[in-house]
């Protein structure tokens, strides 16, 4: 019906957008996408934030969306912008973040001719997104808009990738309301109340067991955390956390082991290795948390919860499982608890926590500290001491700071902490940081970097002065790529090759070329004060912290090793011994 | 594990799909991104009104496997049904092949007379080939292609695995 197509492609994207909710879109013009932009200019609905890479837009949508639990929105143009973004939306991939992506590209009739800043983005990022679409008609762009956010938020979240050619948002079409759109994309929800009732009678049985929780619940949101607390809490066991279940139970609640896994603690990996029951929730036997799998929790019966059934017996067979969100589940775990008055074996835990708690006595993450140097886990331990009081956003980038930063910082809240697990990619947390400081424009947000990492994306700093994002970024500047030079230290004979950078900017002069605050501490004495007077300034702060260059991360599962092998320090001998390197933890 | 599990076996799987552009790569980029083996595959619109294609695929490996890969189909937006026909229950599977003989003399003779046996049809004839045309089992087409080799056997083209459960029940 010619009267109704009144709107311009443009026009009907952003009024898709406004409909899914969307606030905040973290982009970068070009010439495919000038209608967008044109119509980004005449509104006042959508705020837009200029990045100034679009890998960078990815993150920092990232950073909003893993922070409130929303879709992040992305808008970069064709060609280059479109394949500058796939690093951030594999990342997103990996970790399960929501996020809908929009890419310019080229006039439907110059598709395939290899026409100016042409790229067949859809197939490139066909295997790094949740699903992708080409929108080839103005008709179809409502709708598709509409259920790439459903798709993007529903089920195991992930990123998803709207292709817009030029000239389907410059046509004009007919505008359809989200209601009126009905995807077929529905995932299960609820889980099956056998397997759950299965899974109680399991859990009250136990005389050995462990949760081991993970991203899921996060994502799941903050209900589900608080369902699980609550569940872990009437049972009285011991709960462990994966590197991005982190903050999903109180970080300062006495039944949590801490991290489990490649750097995970002693009582966390010991426990898992020797439970007689593994209650996994939302997480997804990574093999940097397993080690290597014919010695992982050999004698365990184990219990696996997650909405993607291709998470289950992937990796590591399990005995019951259950398909469904982690929120619904344990809502139906606690209310079967409760009507079966399901008790647990006070005689057998009370051995149990014995064990823990002497696993524990090891105090496996103390270190020596220094009063000429300052090592990194005192600089993040200052840092958790001083700033703790206003529940801070932590970001970080890859590599040892973002272990001792999981390490030694405790969450008791949900979404407060962002890091890249599954695709560890340097860059991220700077960027993050900017979308979680748009989301929450009071809030302390601190990115924790190491000096390789944060020059990934170091030109972001200049996104923070100019929207007066107050993110506070602390460089532990080790002189190495820290990570790299363990593994070279431990696995291939101290040979470091090009793990050194013999150059680094003067970071205090490079935050004020970008006209944010620099600020610099190079002994542990200066520490505390620069953490204070970084949080005094309301601007976007580059804090370098000169670090201990030789430290290590431990503990640590050695490539091909299992939970009981852990190496615990720079004395442990065992650290010589490193298993096969196909059956187990092979990357850095 | 059992050995039992390790068991390398053929399953054949049968995939509803949106007929839309990109859902082949989906579900071919899934097989070689993950490294799962791809024995056929055969694709074909079966519902113009619901735009539905049905993507038949004879893959193998473990047991564990062999779940991922239904898994991982099912997870893909556009897939609406995922059944394993090997294991649901019993099945019909049927390939058809075209295959072309060059020969003259006695070999022409007994290239028509093996046909005959396999009530394979000849679709095409010159003075010096056949095309030949057989539907059946892999097996027997198989057969049929190896019996043909010494004959003149110049081309081949099969269709891959097309396979529906026996009995009343659509998947
Ligand atoms: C340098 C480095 C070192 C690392 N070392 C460690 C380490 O020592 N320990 C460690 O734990 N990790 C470590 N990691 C991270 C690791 O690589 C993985 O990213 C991480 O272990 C995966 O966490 P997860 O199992 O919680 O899964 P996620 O990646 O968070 O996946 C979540 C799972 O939950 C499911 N799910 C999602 N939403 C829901 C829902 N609503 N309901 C139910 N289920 C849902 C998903 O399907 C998925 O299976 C390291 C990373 C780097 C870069
Ligand atoms: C984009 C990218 N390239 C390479 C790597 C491999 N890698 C992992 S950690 C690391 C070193 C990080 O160095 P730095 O940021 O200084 O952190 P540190 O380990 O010193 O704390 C490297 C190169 C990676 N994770 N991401
Ligand atoms: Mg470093």
């Amino acid at each position: 019906m010619a009267h109704h197509d009144t709107l311009t492609g443009a026009e009907i994207l952003l009024k898709a957008l406004v409909d899914q909710g969307v606030e905040v879109i973290f982009g970068y013009p070009g010439g495919a996408v000038l209608p967008i932009y044109d119509e980004l200019f005449k509104q006042n609905r959508l705020r837009h934030v200029l990045v100034r890479h679009e890998q960078a837009a990815v993150h920092a949508a990232e950073g909003y969306a893993r922070s409130t639990g929303k879709v992040g929105c992305v808008l970069v143009t064709s060609g280059p912008g479109a394949t500058n973004a796939v690093t951030g939306l594999a990342d997103a991939l990996c970790d399960s973040v929501p996020l809908v992506c929009l890419t310019g590209q080229v006039p439907t009739h110059l598709i395939g001719n290899d026409a100016f800043q042409e790229a067949d983005i859809t197939g490139i990022t066909r295997p790094c997104t949740k699903h992708n679409y080409l929108v080839k008609d103005v008709a179809d762009l409502a709708r598709t808009v509409h259920e790439a956010f459903h798709v993007a938020r529903s089920g195991r979240p992930g990123p998803v990738l709207v292709d817009l050619p030029k000239d389907v948002i410059q046509n004009k079409g007919e505008y359809q309301a989200p209601s009126k759109v009905k995807s077929k994309y529905k995932p299960q929800v609820k889980g099956d109340l056998k397997a759950i009732e299965k899974a109680v009678e399991m859990i009250a049985h136990a005389k050995r067991p462990i949760f081991y929780v993970g991203g899921g619940v996060v994502n799941s949101g903050p209900a589900a955390c608080q369902l699980l607390t609550q569940f872990v809490r009437m049972t009285g066991y011991p709960c462990t956390l994966t590197l991005m279940g982190l903050g999903a139970f109180p970080g300062s609640d006495p039944l949590f082991l801490g991290m489990l896994g490649m750097h995970g603690t002693v009582e966390a990996n010991m426990a898992m290795h020797d439970c007689d029951l593994m209650i996994n929730i939302g997480a997804r036997f990574d093999d940097r948390v397993t080690g290597r799998v014919n010695g992982f929790s050999p004698n365990s019966k184990k219990i696996h919860v997650d909405i993607d059934p291709s998470s289950i017996n992937k990796n590591v067979v399990v005995d019951l499982s259950v398909v469904g969100d982690c929120a619904h589940v344990l809502e139906d775990m606690i209310k079967v608890w409760k009507a079966k008055q399901c008790r647990v074996n006070e005689k057998a835990l009370k051995e149990w926590w014995k064990a823990i708690d002497e696993w524990r006595a090891m105090d496996c993450l103390a270190f020596e500290n220094s009063n000429k140097l300052i090592k990194p886990q005192y600089a993040i331990q200052r840092i958790y001491e001083l700033t703790r009081h206003r529940n801070p956003y932590i970001c970080t980038e890859v590599g040892q700071h973002q272990m001792w930063a999981a390490q030694h910082l405790k969450f008791d809240l949900p979404h407060h902490w962002l890091t890249s697990g599954g695709l560890g990619t340097m860059g991220y947390g700077m960027p993050a940081a900017m979308g979680v400081q748009m989301a929450h424009p009071e809030a302390l947000v601190i990115d924790i970097a190491g000096e390789s990492s944060i020059q990934m994306n170091i030109q972001e700093i200049a996104t923070l002065v100019q929207h007066r994002l107050p993110v506070k970024v602390v460089i532990l500047n080790n002189q190495y790529m820290g990570m790299v030079r363990q593994w070279q230290e431990l696995i291939h004979g101290g040979r470091y090759s090009e793990s050194h950078m013999n150059h680094h900017p003067d970071f205090v002069k490079l935050a004020e070329a970008f006209g944010a605050v620099g600020l610099r501490a190079e002994k542990p004495s200066e520490v505390d004060g620069v953490i204070k007077e970084m949080m005094a300034v309301d601007r976007p702060v580059i804090v370098e912290m000169r670090t201990d260059a030789s430290e290590n991360v431990f503990p640590m599962i050695m490539p091909g090793m299992a939970h009981n092998e852990m190496v615990l320090g720079p004395e442990d001998k065992s650290r010589d011994k490193s298993g096969s390197e196909e059956d187990g933890m092979v990357l850095v | 594990m059992t050995k039992a599990v390790e068991e390398i076996q053929r399953h054949t799987i049968a995939v509803l799909v949106d007929n839309e552009s990109g859902v082949l790569a989906r579900v071919i980029g899934l097989f070689s991104g993950r490294g799962y083996n791809i024995e056929s595959l055969t694709v074909a619109e079966v519902d113009s009104h619901d735009k539905l294609s049905r993507i038949t695929i004879v893959t193998s490996g473990t047991a564990m496997i062999i779940e991922q890969i239904k898994n991982q189909l099912r997870r893909l937006v556009p897939v609406h049904k995922v059944h394993d026909l090997t294991i649901e229950g019993p099945h019909v599977a049927r390939e058809l092949a075209l295959i072309k003989v060059v020969a003259g003399g006695e070999k022409r003779v007994e290239s028509l007379r093996i046909a005959d046996i396999f009530r394979a049809r000849a679709i095409d004839s010159t003075n010096e080939s056949f095309v030949f045309e057989v539907v059946g089992s892999t097996e027997k087409v198989d057969a049929f292609i190896n019996l043909m080799e010494p004959l003149g056997l110049a081309d081949v083209s099969r269709t891959g695995v097309v396979a529906i459960a026996r009995g009343p029940n659509p998947i």
